[in-house]
């Protein structure tokens, strides 16, 4: 199962209801998936880099972030939310902070990384996850929600979507890929690294990688086609884009509507039901093996 | 003329009232509003009315259907009249996969598309489909027939069975067995027939159809391959 919700906006007058249409859209889907939720929210523009950290709760956060600052003796913008904090870093910093949280911090996990990108995620219902986050209250152009059922790795937050492995870079998936192993590996030796043993992961990172080699999203997502074996409906984000594939086959479920105002995706069209205009809507379902992308300048 | 609200009443309440109708039943015609993609809409019915519904249904909508009407003015989700026995769906929309799915009677007419894996393993089933079909459509099927106005995707009829096709467009490409075969006097009396029944006659000229069928080499025993076994 698995249920997957992408909200893409055209028009700029609705990005402060982003995080609400996205969490009523995400909650919809409980029952395609019950053991985890996350979002991706693409939001305001950070100077630096934003990185969303993820620690057992937030005293354990307070205390890192608070060394960090003493370490690199200045403080960060953050924005704290349940057991997430979204710091914001000069770019030229970011690998170094990385570093040291990676030595002096085991309990902290970097969630994403990106100019623009927020990753939340957590074992829960949506309805529990979105109120710990206060999805409703974040707005921005565009994001991605995911209600995990796991069938191929275990109930933890690690295993739970949206994945990063990229700057503004997430990815979602209902579905489930035979070939990550052997994929991973191969990724492993381009100086991919990955967290855990989740195939979704493997499909993040192949993503990332093809960007990273000079394809386009649109490019990437044509090559994993041929490249990813398995079932999958992908849903994926960049800094300024959205897109949308299913393998050949397509047993994985997926609807889209759009008007001028939004393009959206669900798992089911109960999913869509609550937003403005979808009386009106161009309803469709993604062919198998065809890339659809949106991209906003 | 019973009326439901979907948003005001469960959907439990609704299938419970309409299971429990008899076959002399005076309130032969329901209307349904605010479906909003809710799953096994009508599902299960046994008695000759009507239900209409006003939106769009999410999955196995008019499942099992034994002789009502059920008319969806909307798209329809994944398995619409999937095992219908008899009587008559109508989608004026688009539907999702698996329209028709093992279905051993009635009609399914789609005015729209139809996705991947239409009228799979379909065992007596009449489906029209007025736009285009997925594919992998007729997947093993049996019996009935399957007949397309637009286009069908790939692997079309895939280890056929007796059901008859007939698509009036392009097929993107055959399933293993399924062959293209003559269209003869009977087989456009047939053709002009389902058409009729589909309210199509005069509208629709089977001529333009061409026929697809089994080659019958997968499910007959070969006596030359008895060594593979």
């Amino acid at each position: 199962m698995c249920g997957i919700v992408g909200l893409f906006l055209k028009n700029p007058k609705l990005e402060p209801q982003l995080g609400k249409l996205l969490s009523d859209m995400l909650e919809t889907m409980t029952d395609r998936g019950p053991d985890s939720a996350g979002i991706a929210v693409y939001g305001s523009n950070a100077e630096g880099v934003k990185l969303t950290l993820r620690g057992p709760d937030q005293a354990a956060l307070v205390e890192t972030i608070s060394q960090l600052e003493a370490v690199f003796d200045r403080s960060f913008a953050k924005t704290a939310r349940d057991t997430h904090t979204v710091l914001s870093v000069p770019a030229e910093r970011e690998a170094k902070i990385r570093a040291w949280l990676k030595e002096n911090a085991p309990g902290i996990d970097v969630v994403s990384a990106g100019k623009r990108m927020e990753i939340y995620k957590e074992v829960g219902l949506p309805a529990s996850v979105a109120e710990r986050f206060d999805v409703a209250g974040m707005s921005g152009s565009h994001g991605i929600g995911h209600t995990r059922m796991a069938t191929e790795s275990a109930v933890v937050t690690n295993g739970a979507h949206p994945f990063s492995t990229g700057l503004d870079e997430c990815l979602v998936h209902n579905g489930s890929l035979s070939n990550h192993n052997g994929m991973r590996r191969k990724l492993q030796r381009e100086g991919l690294t990955f967290k855990t043993q989740n195939d979704t992961e493997v499909a993040a990172g192949y993503l990332s990688w093809r960007m990273r080699e000079g394809a386009s999203l649109k490019e990437a997502l044509e090559s994993s086609l041929t490249d990813l074996d398995g079932f999958f409906t992908f849903v994926v984000g960049t800094e300024n884009g959205f897109a949308v594939v299913r393998d050949p086959i397509a047993c994985k479920p997926a609807v889209m509507a759009e008007t001028d105002d939004y393009v959206a995706f669900g798992s089911e069209y109960r999913a869509l039901v609550g937003l403005p205009g979808i009386e009106n809507a161009r309803v469709f379902e993604p062919e198998p093996a065809k890339v659809y992308a949106w991209e906003r300048h | 003329m019973p009326t439901f609200d979907l948003n005001s009443s469960p959907l439990r309440e609704l299938n419970q009232a309409l299971h429990a109708l008899r076959s002399d039943t005076n309130e032969t015609h329901w209307t349904v509003n605010h479906p909003e993609g809710r799953h096994a809409i009508a599902a299960g019915l046994d008695a000759p009315i009507t239900v209409e519904i006003e939106g769009i249904v999410g999955y196995y909508c008019a499942g099992m259907n034994k002789q009502a009407s059920v008319l969806v003015n909307g798209n329809a989700g994944v398995g619409v009249a999937e095992n219908m026995i008899s009587g008559f769906v109508h989608v004026r929309g688009d539907a999702s996969q698996s329209a028709g799915a093992t279905a051993h009677g009635g009609l399914l007419l789609i005015d729209g598309n139809a996705g991947a894996r239409c009228g799979i393993s379909m065992k007596g089933i009449d489906i029209v489909v007025k736009k285009s079909i997925g594919h992998m459509s007729a997947f093993m099927a049996q019996a009935g027939s399957l007949v397309v106005l637009g286009d069908a995707g790939e692997a079309l009829g895939d280890s056929l069975y007796e059901a008859k096709l007939f698509v009036r467009g392009s097929v993107a490409s055959l399933g293993a067995d399924c062959v293209e075969k003559p269209m003869k006097d009977e087989h456009r009396e047939l053709l002009y027939a389902k058409l009729k029944n589909a309210g199509l006659a005069g509208e629709v000229d089977p001529s333009d159809f061409k026929r697809y069928g089994s080659a019958r080499t997968l499910y007959h025993f070969n006596v030359d391959n008895a060594g593979a076994y």
